[in-house]
């Protein structure tokens, strides 16, 4: 069964036209798939056929626990998403709600290689000499 | 991807609701910065920067 609607399909298709280089999704869930996991899987499948830029992986979080601890992955449905290489963005959750716009930015900035920030930001950021893991708590709305 | 040191992860709370209990999150977006700082409510790209470089220290 479906989980996205034809119309936001169209709109995302769209929006999609805009990527410019590849971005490859990989996700993990497990064999027996929580309802979340399958849900998230099924929206990702969903989103990646929207473009030809697109491609997604899906793994086995059980199975391949190894490959799991090489992208950081501790739970699931985790969501990573590459472009020429990892960007340390991940999505832990079904990306529904206002959360699915932030995946679709997520995936224009990766397939632009151009975060969209200022360049004023961006000065700030190029401060950054040590690790910074940031966990952004979000809910559903 | 503006710093080859920022990793990111969105975590939706409700479905890992231990991880809103460790981080005693009663608000959202609640964003945790090197499982010690918190910044509570959105901030602007500026802010969020200048917050990130407070927590490590610059």
């Amino acid at each position: 069964m479906g989980v996205l609607k034809e119309k936001d399909k169209k709109k995302v298709a769209n929006i999609f036209k805009g990527i410019e280089k590849d971005v490859k999704i990989v996700m993990f869930t497990q064999e027996m798939e929580c309802p979340h996991c399958e849900m998230t899987r099924t929206m990702l499948e969903e989103v990646s056929d929207l473009s030809d830029k697109l491609s997604l992986e899906v793994h086995d979080f059980v199975a391949e626990a190894d490959l799991a601890k090489k992208y950081g992955v501790d739970k699931i449905p985790a969501t990573v998403i590459l472009g020429d290489k990892d960007y340390g963005i991940r999505f832990y959750g079904v990306p529904t709600g206002y959360e699915f716009n932030v995946l679709i930015e997520d995936i224009m900035d990766v397939g632009k290689r151009n975060p969209a920030l200022s360049k004023e930001v961006m000065t700030e950021l190029a401060k950054i000499d040590q690790p910074v893991h940031l966990q952004v708590l979000i809910s559903p709305t | 991807m503006a710093s080859d040191y920022i990793t990111s992860d969105m975590i939706e709370s409700s479905e890992f609701s231990f991880l809103a209990v460790k981080y005693n999150v009663h608000g959202v977006p609640h964003t945790v910065i090197n499982e010690e700082h918190s910044i509570v409510g959105a901030q602007s790209e500026m802010e969020f920067a200048r917050a990130i470089l407070k927590a490590i220290g610059q």
